[in-house]
């Protein structure tokens, strides 16, 4: 009689579809997901005391014109899920939760979440610290270059592969041969080529004034439009135009080892006495450096690439490494208001030091707080 | 004004997209992904008119002037014609993918694999111990060397935790430093292209 009793007492405890194992999740919070466009909503819950057999758990939505459906799965153990299905803006949801086992079974409903509504942001709150850097350095940048006019002068290091760039021109004149100058193989929109284009120009003017040849291949036809533009410009501006040649400065090919090829086949034709790759380079740029490097050509690179650095600095005579490419153009200028900017650069570098031998302080002495203003998350 | 229209429209377009990369709004989002991006799209396939114009031009002159190697742009015009007919009269069939697979991507794995020997020659370069600088590099690569293959493990059990710190700590440091560097330099270029302070791009001082 009691064996009967114990069955039947497990028979209607094991009610079909529902888990006794576990618990629905608890205190469901579900808020609008911050710095998004809205149409989606962040839920968050606390773990069932008890996991065991809990495959995952299943969300539920209802609207104002939605009833109650599923909506979503969360896999065990997870806390937190950002649904974007079908959600929209400015109306209201409320969202359950339950436990669901690997056979199917359910634990019953959590309490349902307040309502709560998808908004689209108009600020990314979580960038603030990037910012309030920008502006800070924003504001640095404008009052060196208002110090630079009221005539302060800034110091400027020499800078050895930009030095070098008048006798590697004067090289290629006495020698007769032109100069090769290659300007990166990314677009015209990344700054490494624009700094590439601002070094062209005071290039070509010496050529120009030398009597010189430069001959610049280009992958993008946008930035041959613009290395045109400027050595025009260059050569023009000291009085040379009619030895301007735009066939010079070219377009070779789109792809990457097509156009280098293309260029090592220029460098073991015309042998220049002088190759310069300035700009955004990859994986030709060994293949580029090793080639001028076996033609005796003095060669100068510089790129803001770090793993190519190495490449250039075994196979070419001068490196110009990472910001020195971004200054070279208020280098070689000499410019006050250019030069100006690059002790804006050098007070940025002094705040991130700072910031550094501060963070790594704090943190050793457990305030991590610090952590979290340099993070975007 | 032949000077000024080009500062606006860099100020107001580089003004617009750093405000832009703030806004998570679905009115810029739309900006970057409809305007900024077809915007992109149309230049793309307009830059190919100049390419293709720049292309010949170079080539059929090359040609005409009996310059050295000008067979080599003969090879370039027909391989471009050759590709481009194949292109349009099989409508991008099987043969055409024939091309690519069989003789453009072995080409292009072709100059990739030459950076094998490249690098030899160039490491055999750079690892001449000239002064302490090159002394210094010369045993740093050959420990990270051997600590990265078997035998490194089987002269000294700590090779390849030395070689892990080599890479994690004072090379990090030094790549680390130099990219800040850059971070630093693109912001600012950005910034005195977008106040017209750097004008050099576009021909001007």
């Amino acid at each position: 009689m009691k064996s009967m009793l114990v069955g039947l007492l497990i028979l209607f405890s094991q009610t079909p579809g529902v888990l006794k194992t576990g618990n629905p999740p608890g205190n469901l919070q579900a808020v609008d997901t911050p710095n998004d466009r809205g149409e989606s909503i962040t839920l968050k819950w606390v773990l069932p005391e008890d996991i065991s057999g809990i495959e995952g758990y299943q969300i539920f939505r209802e609207a104002e014109e939605e009833s109650l459906h599923l909506a979503g799965y969360a896999p065990a153990g997870k806390t937190e899920y950002i649904d974007e299905l079908g959600v929209k803006n400015n109306v209201g949801y409320r969202y359950q939760i339950r436990s669901i086992s690997p056979e199917g079974l359910v634990s019953p409903f959590s309490e349902p979440s307040p309502m709560v509504k998808a908004y689209p942001q108009w600020f990314k709150k979580n960038l603030t610290n990037s910012l309030v850097m920008i502006i800070i350095y924003l504001g640095l940048i404008l009052y060196f270059v208002q110090a630079a006019k009221r005539g302060k002068k800034i110091f400027l290091r020499r800078v050895p592969g930009l030095d070098a760039l008048d006798e590697a021109v004067g090289r290629a004149t006495e020698m007769g041969k032109p100069v090769l100058y290659v300007p990166g193989i990314w677009p015209m929109s990344e700054v490494a080529t624009i700094a590439a284009m601002n070094i062209l120009k005071p290039v070509a003017k010496k050529v120009a004034q030398y009597d010189s040849r430069i001959i610049v291949p280009n992958i993008y036809p946008i930035v041959m439009n613009v290395a045109q533009q400027t050595v025009k410009e260059a050569f023009t501006e000291v009085g040379k135009q009619d030895s301007y040649k735009e066939d010079d400065i070219f377009y070779l090919a789109y792809e990457q080892f097509a156009f280098a090829a293309g260029v090592n086949g220029l460098m073991v034709r015309e042998k220049p006495a002088t190759n310069l790759f300035l700009g955004a380079f990859f994986a030709e740029s060994l293949l580029l450096a090793e080639t001028g490097n076996m033609t005796g050509a003095i060669q100068i690179a510089g790129t803001d690439r770090v793993p190519q650095l190495p490449f250039f600095v075994a196979a070419c005579d001068y490196c110009i490494m990472g910001e020195e490419l971004y200054a070279a153009s208020a280098y070689l200028s000499a410019d006050p208001r250019l030069v100006s900017s690059i002790k804006a650069q050098d007070w940025g570098k002094m705040a991130i030091v700072i910031s550094l031998a501060l963070g790594s302080a704090l943190t050793i002495f457990g305030l991590w707080f610090i952590i979290s203003w340099f993070t975007t998350g | 004004m032949r000077r000024t229209l080009p500062l606006v429209i860099a100020f107001g377009i580089g003004f617009a997209m750093l405000i832009q990369y703030f806004i998570p709004h679905p009115i810029s989002e739309n900006f970057y992904n409809v305007i900024v991006q077809q915007w992109f799209i149309i230049i793309f396939a307009f830059q190919f008119v100049l390419a293709l114009r720049s292309f010949f031009m170079h080539h059929i002159r090359k040609i005409s002037q009996k310059k050295e190697g000008y067979w080599f742009s003969a090879v370039a015009i027909a391989s471009a014609l050759f590709m481009a007919i194949a292109g349009f009269a099989t409508k991008r069939g099987p043969f055409f993918d024939s091309l690519y697979k069989y003789m453009y991507a072995p080409l292009q794995a072709t100059m990739f694999s030459l950076l094998a020997f490249f690098i030899a020659s160039a490491a055999f370069r750079a690892f001449r111990a000239r002064n302490l600088q090159a002394t210094l590099l010369l045993v740093t690569a050959t420990i990270v060397m051997i600590g990265r293959v078997p035998i490194g493990d089987y002269l000294w059990k700590g090779m390849p935790d030395l070689v892990e710190w080599i890479m994690t700590v004072p090379n990090m440091a030094a790549m680390r430093g130099i990219r800040i560097g850059v971070g630093l330099g693109a912001i600012a270029t950005a910034m005195k292209i977008m106040l017209g302070i750097e004008r050099s791009y576009m021909g001007g001082e």
